[in-house]
């Protein structure tokens, strides 16, 4: 089976975001940029199928700035044999939305005809939580989100989801579109001999008028704010000090 | 205009609080219909109709919606679509599984996590791990999203909205339920708890970690864990709280050997009082924290135990 794998390019995990001074985004000019973690297990997951003779083919795909690339050589280097860059954007600052990727991706899979598309629950960016789910609805297939635990079996996914309740087990017919959590896997370390490999590999690169399909958002931003700060408050010497100001003072207790 | 809103259900029974605090942001937008599907929606149907700001619900009875699949939830919602403007959901797993399945067959963006109605198209959400606000003014015709439930009140139960029953649809199920895994207990729901109490790394073990458990029963709290604790195998994944977790804003959290990554304050810094034990005084933590000390955890949590005996 072939298998796609959608990745977006974000903000490192690692960096605190910066809002900007005029409020109208944050800040990512010559900031660290890197895969969106959550794309990053999805393809560690396509890898591992592929590596257990249960996949034949790996094909990742990005839609952003010519920049995510990098994104995709990453892939690459983790062994995803081929990749397909949709150039949508200027600057870095230009977040397609998910129903835009979701009707790209759709016009991809058409293309493709993958029997399985994995990708991360969310970009760690917008926190919006919705390709996945998107993706699926527009090509009418079944959807896994929150996938903690994947089982291939003969025409369908057996996938556990990490639920509010605890964990729930579904099994969906294939294809199916399966969006992954942090604890489905650890993606493994890239090593130099792949990243060089990985550059001979072969990437593809698009537009979204080669798919005829309009990116223009539906949400404008009015403004990015920093959050309200919290400030710190006392520190307190003893046991019995806090528990005498959470019962006097605060009255929580 | 009048508002949908997709009550949260699961094993059968409304989950109240997540939906009565939905419900108080739709009331922000309009009337308010409400609509309950599962196996035997009756029961969930009259809970939901006691809410205060509910002017309608319609109870939608089938097996097919017993485990609030996506699927047959969205052919269910987009089917009622016609006459609404705004269509909510709690932002629960469940809410988010099928918002954006309904906001895509629609045509519509969607939008999660909502914190805040500033207006009918204009809408405040956390961006980056809730390390930025995000204002955004929504063009499309209809409004598809889920509300961060921190950010609102319960609606309470005093209500008696009329109940109609509508027929489910026929829908194809592509995706069949399995098993769950679910832990019972009689402690408050981690979102709902007056009094969290949450272990961190620092806790050291899943025994020690039975520390945590008494000190939340006996202030008659819930149980949370960092991501730490959980990747540790300390504590079960649906107790974490953060980013990635649960979201909470309890009266008061108490936070034991956790240092305070990012991702574990964006879960929980909506906390009315924050207090915080951890041996490290330079730990993130106390940066957030009303009340802090600094103490070796073991010393300190044996005599709180005392102290509340």
């Amino acid at each position: 089976m072939k298998i796609l794998v959608p990745v977006k390019r974000v903000i490192d995990y690692s960096v605190k975001p910066r809002v900007k001074s005029d409020n109208s985004g944050v800040e990512l000019s010559n900031v660290k940029m890197s895969i969106n973690p959550f794309d990053e297990i999805a393809v560690e997951e396509a890898v591992r199928l592929k590596e257990a003779g249960k996949a034949e083919e790996v094909v990742v795909v990005s839609i952003g700035i010519d920049k995510a690339q990098e994104s995709l050589r990453t892939a690459l280097a983790m062994g995803a044999d081929r990749a397909i860059l949709i150039q949508a954007g200027e600057s870095v600052n230009d977040d397609i939305e998910p129903l835009s990727v979701a009707k790209l991706l759709a016009k991809v899979v058409a293309e493709e005809s993958p029997e399985l598309v994995l990708l991360g629950k969310q970009a760690i960016d917008n926190d919006l939580n919705a390709t996945g789910q998107m993706l699926a609805a527009l090509l009418g297939w079944p959807q896994a989100t929150y996938a903690s635990k994947i089982a291939l079996q003969e025409g369908s996914i057996e996938v556990t989801r990490e639920v509010d309740e605890g964990m729930q087990t579904v099994k969906a017919n294939l294809p199916a579109v399966v969006s992954v959590d942090l604890r489905l896997n650890e993606p493994r370390y890239v090593k130099l001999p792949n990243i060089m490999k990985a550059k001979k590999k072969p990437l593809d690169t698009k537009t979204p008028d080669d798919y005829g399909i309009d990116i223009n958002p539906r949400l404008s931003v009015v403004s990015v704010t920093e959050p309200p700060a919290r400030k710190a408050g006392i520190k307190v010497e003893s046991v019995s000090e806090l528990l005498d100001k959470l019962k006097n003072e605060a009255g929580v207790l | 205009m009048t508002v949908l809103l997709v009550a949260d259900i699961s094993g059968g029974e409304l989950n109240e609080d997540s939906t009565a605090k939905a419900l108080t942001a739709a009331t922000q937008l309009g009337d308010v219909h409400a609509v309950c599907a599962t196996t035997d929606a009756q029961a969930a149907a009259e809970t939901m109709a006691s809410l205060q700001g509910v002017d309608k619900v319609f109870s939608v009875s089938g097996e097919q919606y017993q485990h609030a699949l996506a699927e047959p939830m969205a052919d269910l919602i987009v089917s009622m679509a016609s006459d609404y403007d705004h269509i909510l959901f709690a932002s629960t797993t469940s809410g988010k599984n099928i918002a954006p399945r309904v906001a895509a067959l629609l045509d519509v963006m969607v939008l999660t996590d909502v914190m805040e109605v500033k207006g009918s198209d204009e809408f405040v959400r956390p961006i980056y791990a809730g390390n930025a606000i995000q204002t955004v003014k929504s063009s499309d015709a209809k409004k598809v999203m889920t509300i961060r439930t921190a950010n609102f009140d319960a609606a309470e139960a005093v209500n008696s909205a009329s109940i109609e029953t509508r027929e489910p649809l026929d829908s194809k199920m592509p995706t069949q339920w399995v098993s769950n895994e679910i832990q019972e207990s009689d402690r408050p729901d981690l979102t709902s708890a007056k009094i969290v109490v949450s272990g961190g790394r620092g806790v050291g073990s899943e025994e020690n970690f039975e520390m945590i458990i008494n000190l939340a029963d006996k202030l008659e709290g819930a149980v949370g864990a960092s991501r730490a604790a959980v990747d540790a195998g300390y504590a079960p994944n649906d107790w974490q709280v953060g980013q990635t977790g649960k979201i909470v804003a309890p009266d008061l959290y108490i936070a034991i050997g956790i240092s305070g990554a990012i991702q574990h304050l964006a879960g929980m810094k909506d906390a009315k009082i924050i207090a915080a034990i951890n041996k490290d005084e330079d730990a993130p933590i106390f940066q957030v924290a009303d009340y802090g000390l600094v103490a070796d955890l073991f010393e300190a949590l044996p005599e709180i135990d005392k102290s509340l005996s």
